[in-house]
């Protein structure tokens, strides 16, 4: 391990990074504003390389921890550290921020300093989520990052956009603030600590398990978002700019899976184990209703925003089936979903800058025009309907399995999903892709330029490789799943 | 008795500097010509910045005493007053380009500004009922005339009127209060309250009675439900320079007052159940009133009138909660709070020109293209105060709310949270109509040097006080601990 504090790096890189866009681009100075957002993207992937390579890949206690006294009259600790679960997602949203830069390079022209700080800031601010180990800075990194996404909906979104921000924003401030009490609760009860690792110790009676577990379920469940609590997402889909739909695809909707992993299950397992029901039920609503949600959808990134509800379901699905197979493939499926979505808003983006609609009627005979474009937009297409050898196999799989080996009927309502998503997504591709050439519009589209193709590549390596070659990641899942396990067989009854 | 001697000079420093500088001012302001006034308010900002340095000299771990006991010098009497002079000061500072465009750039303004800082001040360290009367009386009459310093604004005058109707009342309903407390226990000095009501020899019936009156006064003076009907008004009719200092230097002398008649003299348990009970009753009205009625608002300073009636529900959980950490807990918000309020009028007196008081919603539309660097400092008070963290406003919340839970009340935190998730709404308008809106006024903003630059500091320490609350919190904790 090097003396760098890499985690703290990997926080305020970007941060700091934003804030210096935001002085350096004051003033409409747009073209500086972008290269040293670029840079910046860069550098705040670059210093969480290291943590890759210095991973210990089965270890089995925390790593790169960092502790620091922050509020001594609380004793809340500056206390970060990652197992693989966190790894992984620290890297996709360092890859994720870097994207979402390159793809608001032309399209944004208003305001790009903000625009582009915004997303740093945000990045540095997730990654603190995913690397804070004491339960109030869990906290301030969670909430933190409405702001800067409330801004990014508001001011760069479509004509809907004041309603879907303030929507989104109420949303999850009344699951979060739950949250917060269920936190100053577990404060109490632990004798005044914060740390998660004390919580993991604490013994709690059944009563107070259930209710912290449904302040926990609030707050998460709107990020997921699950049903019937996920009425935000296509609203601030569709509004927001494609950035900030990648972004909260990929990465803001894994905070409610990260937070099921990282509180409710280890803190409350008596509960979650008393409420999987109720939890396998939402889930499975999730995957099948808003399955067919999605196929009535004539809106494209309303659509993908639904798969996404859908596919999320997966992972709420995967995590509380409590076996090994199932909770491996929930965490491997919110990377997959973060490629997939994010590839997909990216792709829908792409024809929008070209066309600005987003309707499905207005498209078709695209690949005429867009050959390149297509063969893109084709594989991430398969990837979402879960087609082998992509990424969004792998966890789908795995979670159908785990659901197979706990109950068969639960295995089989999940695996229709293989058919809904391939069915919502081939049948929007096919409509918009294929086809006679439908209008004057899409007959004098462009492909891709360079810009988009660097995106799309990135992407397709991402899906196909983890398709492909999954081994690497279930290896550092194994570690924190097992620890995740043995947390969930211990009863915290006292 | 624990006062040692009659008078005790060291205790008293402070305010025998402020009372002697305020009386110079006034007279030196006579012989000033008008295009020299500028002195007259270096010296006031001179003045208040010595009183603060005057009372952290002075401060001491243990108590000291003088006039006869009357009046008391404690951590948390220092803590407070520093911040009183700090927030005057703050006042002083932002007030400049305001009154001179509106001809109040006059002597009273600021000796007005004085007598109602020595009025916060006596409140504060009143160590009798009387004394803390005398403190509150300086202080509001002080303000009443600050209200209505533009003589021919009829708003104001409206606004002074009722302020001084009401606030006649809410203090003679205080007045008759503390006459019962002193005819249950024949005594208005704060310990020997306490002590008798320790010892049981106070009939229990006549204590509770002038309790509820005592009640009534604090409610009137923070602005809480049902006693905050002229909140509003005033916040709206009065000058906005004086609607900033209302919202903030006289609520810490406000919560100092709870602290010493509630909890120094009334403190025992059995009492505490009591008033605790009317407090939850205050506090949930008042976040309710406070959280719903400034959605309806379209006037800036209406709203923050609401607001603040919120808030001050809020801090009162810390009180509710009835120990040591609650007690700091409120005393961390409501200092948290004045710092969000300076910075909020704050920016309604750095948008106002001649003539024009950039107090409607609509004033904000579109201020992120007027001026991007203002419309971020009023997005960083705008979710402090809707607590959003990594802003200050949100450890107080969290303050409050960990001390109300550690009480047992955790039905009211979940309460609390729910209104102030109906209060992020109009915050977030706020931000919604600088951010998403086109700007109808695209007028350069001008102003003193010295006010933008305190208001940027103001708006930055809402968030630098965010990342690192620990020590504001510790210095709180400290100043209730040592004194209680």
């Amino acid at each position: 391990m090097t003396g760098l504090p890499l985690l703290s790096l990997a926080i305020w890189v970007p941060i700091v990074g934003g804030v210096i866009v935001l002085v350096a681009g004051a003033g409409n100075n747009a073209h500086r504003a972008r290269w040293i957002a670029l840079l910046v993207a860069l550098a705040g992937f670059l210093v969480s390389l290291p943590l890759a390579t210095g991973f210990e890949t089965y270890g089995h206690s925390m790593q790169f921890v960092e502790k620091a006294s922050w509020i001594e009259r609380y004793h809340v600790d500056y206390h970060l550290g990652i197992d693989g679960i966190s790894l992984l997602l620290i890297l996709l949203n360092g890859l994720t921020t870097i994207l979402v830069v390159i793809a608001g390079w032309r399209v944004i022209d208003t305001r790009v300093e903000q625009y582009m700080a915004a997303f740093l800031v945000m990045s540095g601010l997730m990654n603190g989520v995913f690397a804070a180990l004491d339960g109030l800075l869990f906290y301030v990194f969670f909430e933190a990052t409405l702001i800067p996404l409330f801004i990014v909906i508001g001011v760069w979104g479509g004509p809907n956009r004041v309603y879907a921000a303030i929507k989104f924003f109420l949303y999850t401030l009344f699951g979060s603030l739950l949250m917060l009490i269920a936190l100053v609760y577990l404060y109490n009860a632990s004798g005044g600590s914060f740390a998660l690792a004390d919580w993991y110790r604490l013994p709690l009676p059944m009563g107070a398990q259930t209710l912290v577990f449904i302040a926990f379920l609030v707050a998460f469940a709107v990020k997921v978002p699950m049903w019937p609590v996920h009425t935000w997402l296509p609203d601030a889909h569709v509004e927001a700019p494609t950035g900030g739909s990648v972004v909260l695809a990929a990465i803001a909707l894994k905070l409610g899976g990260y937070g099921f992993l990282r509180f409710s299950l280890p803190i409350v397992p008596d509960a979650s184990h008393a409420l999987s029901g109720l939890m396998i039920a939402l889930s499975l609503i999730a995957v099948i209703y808003i399955g067919l949600v999605a196929l009535v959808q004539t809106d494209m990134k309303k659509l993908i925003a639904y798969s996404s509800i859908s596919h999320m379901g997966f992972v709420t699905l995967g995590l509380f089936l409590f076996n090994r197979i199932g909770v491996e493939g929930a965490v491997i499926q919110m990377i997959s979903h973060g490629f997939v979505s994010g590839a997909l808003f990216l792709s829908v983006g792409v024809l929008y800058d070209r066309m600005h609609s987003r309707q499905i009627a207005d498209y078709g005979g695209v690949v005429d025009r867009m050959p390149l474009f297509a063969s893109f937009f084709m594989l991430f297409a398969m990837a979402n309907a879960g087609l082998p050898g992509t990424s969004g196999f792998v966890g789908e799989f795995m979670v159908i399995m785990g659901a197979v080996q706990s109950n068969f009927w639960i295995g089989f309502a999940a695996a229709t999903t293989l058919v809904f998503g391939a069915a919502y997504t081939l049948w929007m591709f096919k409509r918009v892709v294929f086809g006679a050439v439908a209008n004057g519009n899409v007959a004098e589209l462009a492909d891709l330029e360079w810009r988009e193709i660097v995106l799309m590549v990135i992407l397709a390596v991402a899906v196909m490789g983890m398709g492909l070659y999954p081994a690497p990641f279930n290896a550092i899942l194994e570690a924190p799943v097992s620890d995740l396990l043995l947390h969930l067989d211990r009863s915290k009854l006292p | 008795m624990v006062g040692l001697s009659a008078f005790d000079y060291a205790a008293v420093w402070p305010e025998i500097l402020l009372l002697v500088m305020a009386c110079l001012i006034l007279l030196v302001d006579l012989f000033l010509p008008d295009q020299r006034r500028h002195v007259t308010y270096v010296l006031t900002l001179a003045t208040l910045g010595a009183v603060a340095l005057v009372t952290g000299w002075s401060a001491r771990a243990e108590s000291a005493y003088a006039l006869h006991g009357m009046f008391v010098d404690d951590p948390l009497s220092d803590t407070l007053k520093v911040m009183v002079c700090i927030a005057v000061a703050a006042v002083v500072v932002y007030s400049r380009g305001y009154v001179v465009a509106r001809g109040m750039f006059r002597g009273e303004f600021f000796t007005l500004l004085l007598f109602a800082t020595l009025g916060m001040m006596v409140m504060i360290s009143a160590n009798s009922l009387l004394m803390l009367y005398l403190g509150l009386e300086l202080l509001s009459l002080s303000v009443y005339a600050l209200v209505a310093l533009q003589r021919d604004s009829a708003a104001g005058t409206e606004a002074a009127m009722k302020y001084f109707v009401l606030g006649a009342l809410a203090s003679g309903m205080l007045l008759y209060g503390m006459s019962m407390i002193y005819g249950a226990t024949g005594t208005i000095e704060i310990p020997k309250i306490a002590q008798a009501v320790a010892d049981g020899k106070a009939n229990a019936t006549i204590l509770v009675f002038g309790l509820v009156f005592i009640v009534a006064g604090i409610g009137f003076k923070l602005g809480a439900v049902p006693f905050h009907m002229w909140v509003p008004d005033v916040y709206e009719g009065a000058p906005t320079i004086v609607g900033q200092l209302i919202s903030t230097a006289p609520k810490l002398a406000a919560f100092a007052f709870v602290m010493r008649v509630l909890v120094e003299a009334l403190g025992h348990p059995s009492i505490l159940a009591e008033w605790r009970q009317m407090l939850i009753l205050l506090s949930v009205a008042s976040m309710a009133v406070g959280n719903i009625g400034a959605i309806a608002q379209t006037n800036l300073k209406r709203m923050f009138a609401y607001s603040t009636i919120s808030h001050m529900g809020f801090m009162l959980l810390g009180v509710i909660a009835g120990d040591i950490n609650g007690y700091g807990a409120g005393m961390f918000y409501v200092v948290v709070y004045a710092l969000m309020a300076l910075g909020g009028f704050g920016m309604i007196l750095a948008l106002a020109r001649d003539g024009f008081e950039a107090d409607r919603l609509e004033d904000f539309k579109g201020l992120n293209r007027r001026s991007p660097w203002h419309a971020l400092l009023m997005l960083l008070l705008m979710f402090s105060m809707a607590g959003v963290p990594p802003l200050v406003g949100f450890y107080a919340k969290l303050a409050v709310l960990q001390a109300v839970v550690n009480a047992g009340f955790t039905w009211l935190a979940v309460v609390a949270v729910m209104f102030s998730l109906i209060g992020a709404f109009y915050y977030l308008r706020i931000v919604r109509l600088m951010y998403f809106e086109e700007p109808t006024d695209t007028s350069p903003i001008h102003g003193y040097t010295s006010a933008r630059l305190l208001l940027s500091l103001n708006g930055i320490a809402t968030l630098v006080v965010g990342i690192v609350p620990g020590w504001l919190m510790s210095v709180c904790q400290y100043a209730i601990q040592s004194s209680l």
